[in-house]
C-alpha cells in the first residue's frame, strides 16, 4: 500500500503513513485554510488502510498546535479508526504532548474518553 | 479619503491613539490565509523577544488563530469595495492581551452570531467544555471550512466572556468587533 508522506509546514502538520516502514504520525502544527481538503488523503489512506491493517498500529501525534476545524478533523480520524477491531487489526494511539501545555494534554485526555481505541497520553 | 487630502501629522495622531490604547500590532485589509500566518509569525517574533511566559504565548495564539480565520471565513465579501476592509488588533496591558477582531457582516447574520456568543458568555468553564464537545461531535464542516468551534474555544482558551458589538452601516451591513481578553499571569 502506497505510503502517504507529507512535509510540515507553517499552518499543515507532518503526515507520515507508511504501512511498509510501520511509521505512522501526525506532527507539528494544524491550521489550514481549509481542512477538508487537506485530511481528506489521510480520511483516504485510512479507508484503503482499514481494508487491511496491521495486527498492530502505533499511531503518534506530535502536536503543537491545532485549530477548531482541524481538532474536528482528528476527531473524525480517531472514529474511523475504531473500526479495525472489526478486521482484525489493533491500534494504540499515542498522543505526545508538552507537559507544561495543559491544554494539550486535556484535548488527549478528551479524545482518550471519545473513542474506543487504545489511547497513550505522553508526555514529552 | 486619501493620504493626500489631509495633513500628514493624521499619522502621528493614529500612532498615539493606538499608543494610548495600549495597541501593540495591527492589520488592517482584507484578510487571508497568508495574512494570518504573517501575523502569527509577527507576532510570535514579538512575543519571544519581550520573553512572554509560553502558557500565555500559547493561549493568545490559539485565540488569535481562532480569530483571524473567522475573519477570512466571515469577512463581507460582497459587490461593496469601500469601506469593507477587515481589522485585526493586539492590545497589550499589565494585566492583560486583548485579541481583537473587527469585519464587516450581513445584517441577517446579527442575531445567530449574537446569540452564540450570548450562549457561549453563560456557560462557566465545564458548560463550554461540554458544549464544545457537543457541537465537534455534531457539526460537519461547513461550506467555508468552518468546524463552529470558534468562539467556544476563544471563550475557553482566553479564560473570559467574549465582548462584542455592532455598528451599523446601512441597511444591508454592519461591523462586527469582538475582543478576547486573555490574563497575562502564567
Amino acid at each position: 500500500m502506497e505510503a502517504l508522506i507529507l512535509a510540515g509546514t507553517e499552518d499543515t502538520p507532518k503526515i507520515i503513513l507508511d504501512k511498509a516502514s510501520n511509521q505512522f504520525e501526525i506532527s507539528g502544527r494544524s491550521l489550514p485554510e481549509d481542512v477538508s481538503v487537506f485530511y481528506q488523503p489521510v480520511l483516504d489512506w485510512l479507508d484503503k488502510y482499514l481494508e487491511s491493517p496491521l495486527d498492530q498500529m502505533e499511531l503518534a501525534f506530535k502536536l503543537e498546535y491545532f485549530n477548531t476545524a482541524s481538532s474536528k478533523l482528528l476527531l473524525d480520524i480517531l472514529m474511523k479508526l475504531e473500526s479495525v477491531t472489526e478486521k482484525g487489526g489493533n491500534i494504540n494511539i499515542k498522543w505526545h504532548y508538552d507537559p507544561k501545555d495543559t491544554d494539550m494534554q486535556e484535548a488527549g485526555e478528551e479524545y482518550a474518553d471519545l473513542v474506543s481505541i487504545s489511547f497513550e497520553l505522553v508526555p514529552m | 479619503m486619501t493620504i493626500a487630502n489631509f495633513p500628514l501629522s493624521f499619522i502621528n495622531e493614529i500612532n498615539d491613539t493606538m499608543i494610548k490604547s495600549n495597541l501593540i500590532m495591527s492589520y488592517v485589509g482584507d484578510f487571508s490565509q497568508e495574512i494570518t500566518k504573517t501575523v502569527l509569525s509577527m507576532t510570535e517574533r514579538n512575543f519571544d523577544a519581550e520573553g512572554v511566559g509560553e502558557g500565555v504565548k500559547k493561549k493568545v495564539f490559539n485565540v488569535m488563530v481562532e480569530s483571524l480565520q473567522n475573519i477570512c471565513k466571515h469577512q463581507y465579501s460582497g459587490e461593496e469595495t469601500e469601506g469593507t476592509s477587515s481589522i485585526f488588533t493586539i492590545g497589550a496591558t499589565d494585566l492583560h492581551y486583548s485579541v481583537i477582531s473587527g469585519n464587516v457582516i450581513h445584517n441577517d447574520k446579527i442575531d445567530a452570531v449574537q446569540s452564540r456568543i450570548d450562549q457561549i458568555n453563560s456557560l462557566d468553564a465545564d458548560g463550554l467544555k461540554a458544549l464544545y464537545k457537543e457541537v465537534r461531535l455534531k457539526s460537519t464542516i461547513s461550506e467555508v471550512g468552518g468546524a463552529g468551534l470558534g468562539f467556544i474555544d476563544m471563550a475557553r482558551k482566553s479564560g473570559n466572556k467574549l465582548e462584542y458589538r455592532f455598528d451599523t452601516i446601512n441597511n444591508e451591513l454592519s461591523f462586527f468587533t469582538l475582543l478576547a481578553k486573555i490574563s497575562n499571569k502564567e
